[in-house]
């Protein structure tokens, strides 16, 4: 067989269909809120949460998330004496509807919120088989549900337990550190509904944001630092059983 | 040069039609703005930013109640967002007149925050709302807004 006139032209129209397909992956532009201005990050001052639960029933609000699972939840610590190593933990229903008073009162109580950390090297988005969750330009970690397969390797990579399977949806969900907000200059939910301050959103590129200052005069703690996540939720005041 | 250049030919033929084919399908299939930046849907980025917000900030509410953010400065509520009380009222912000924000009950409200509770911070504060108030409405004596009784007056005026 040898390509005469006749072949070449029927081969043509393929060609021109394929390289519409090339020319469309270019990228569009982005509107007014530039990624690359931004590196988003949390600062949590654990002497001043009182543990009452707005910011879970903010954030369940706010994004839909379904009764029982949890984006940020509240935990409560007992630490008895010295047991520094065993704290007793708990966090009913995530701390929704506040606390009960701890029978034992003796000992150290405190509380301390979590939520995804959106770490700069995080293992949930290492580990996606089909690139659904990724670390975006301003440094926040997201699951495209469209995309994602359910097949729960980023639950268990995550060492903070910070993901869930939406039961309704089947796909991965996590904190987007309300990503729909943040781009319009809004604070995330649970900072906005905080009524103590103990949860503040910080934007690390931003030269004039509070949290530089914080940082310098503070003893912050990030959560498992011997995991190098490059975690970005600060921790003020972290009793060192906190896990 | 070749003997029987036809395989030849014909092999190359073969190759470039299975190009092609990959070409299309894979530009068919990739979606477009995969790789734009990493490994993901560049896309995917803008559909979540795209989700409408529920809690519209207390910025959005002072604009309007503006004689409730001034009660609030002259208090330690100042600190408190509207809505961590009144809950999500984006809605209400987009079209104040068809939705109103409901009816709070203080005796549940105020103890989410102030029942006393041993892993609360020590300076905050707290009390048992049972020995306190006995379980009457907080808003009896407290104005919420304003929450500290420093006379008669101020007890009783501007109740919002």
């Amino acid at each position: 067989m040898e390509i005469t006139r006749r072949r070449l032209l029927m081969l043509l129209p393929a060609a021109a269909v394929a390289w519409k397909y090339v020319k469309a992956g270019t990228p569009e532009a982005a509107p007014n809120y530039q990624l690359t201005e931004h590196w988003w990050a949390m600062l949590i001052d654990i002497p001043k949460c009182i543990g009452c639960g707005s910011c879970v029933r903010a954030c369940a609000e706010e994004n839909d998330v379904p009764e029982g699972y949890f984006r940020t939840w509240v935990e409560r610590y007992h630490v008895a004496d010295w047991k520094i190593e065993r704290p007793e933990v708990e966090s009913p229903n995530g701390g929704k509807n506040g606390f009960p008073p701890h029978p034992d009162e003796g000992g150290k109580n405190f509380f301390v919120p979590k939520l995804c950390n959106h770490c700069a090297d995080s293992p949930c988005t290492q580990v996606c088989p089909v690139g659904a969750t990724f670390a975006t330009p301003d440094g926040v970690v997201l699951v495209d549900k469209n995309y994602c397969l359910g097949c729960r390797y980023c639950v268990q990579a995550c060492p903070y337990g910070c993901r869930f399977i939406n039961p309704k949806t089947n796909t991965a969900e996590k904190c987007t550190l309300c990503y729909h907000r943040i781009t319009k200059g809004l604070t995330t939910a649970c900072c906005e509904v905080c009524p103590t301050g103990a949860r503040q959103l910080a934007d690390l590129k931003n030269p004039k944001d509070p949290i530089h200052e914080f940082l310098r005069t503070h003893d912050v703690q990030v959560l498992k630092p011997h995991m190098a996540t490059g975690a970005k939720v600060f921790y003020n005041g972290m009793d060192g059983s906190v896990r | 040069m070749f003997k029987d250049i036809e395989h030849l030919i014909r092999l190359a033929i073969a190759m470039a039609i299975a190009l092609v084919v990959f070409v299309i399908l894979r530009g068919a299939l990739v979606p477009r703005s995969f790789g734009q930046y990493g490994h993901y849907r560049g896309a995917a980025i803008a559909e979540v930013a795209s989700r409408p917000i529920a809690f519209a900030g207390h910025d959005t509410c002072e604009a309007c109640h503006t004689d409730v953010a001034d009660q609030k400065k002259l208090g330690k509520h100042v600190v408190v967002a509207c809505e961590t009380c009144h809950g999500a009222l984006a809605r209400h912000a987009d079209d104040p007149s068809s939705v109103q924000p409901k009816k709070l009950d203080t005796a549940v409200l105020c103890a989410r925050c102030h029942e006393a509770n041993s892993a609360k911070p020590k300076n905050f504060p707290q009390v048992a709302t049972a020995d306190h108030s006995g379980g009457i409405a907080c808003d009896t004596c407290h104005q919420p807004h304003r929450p500290k009784i420093e006379t008669a007056k101020n007890a009783t005026e501007g109740k919002k």
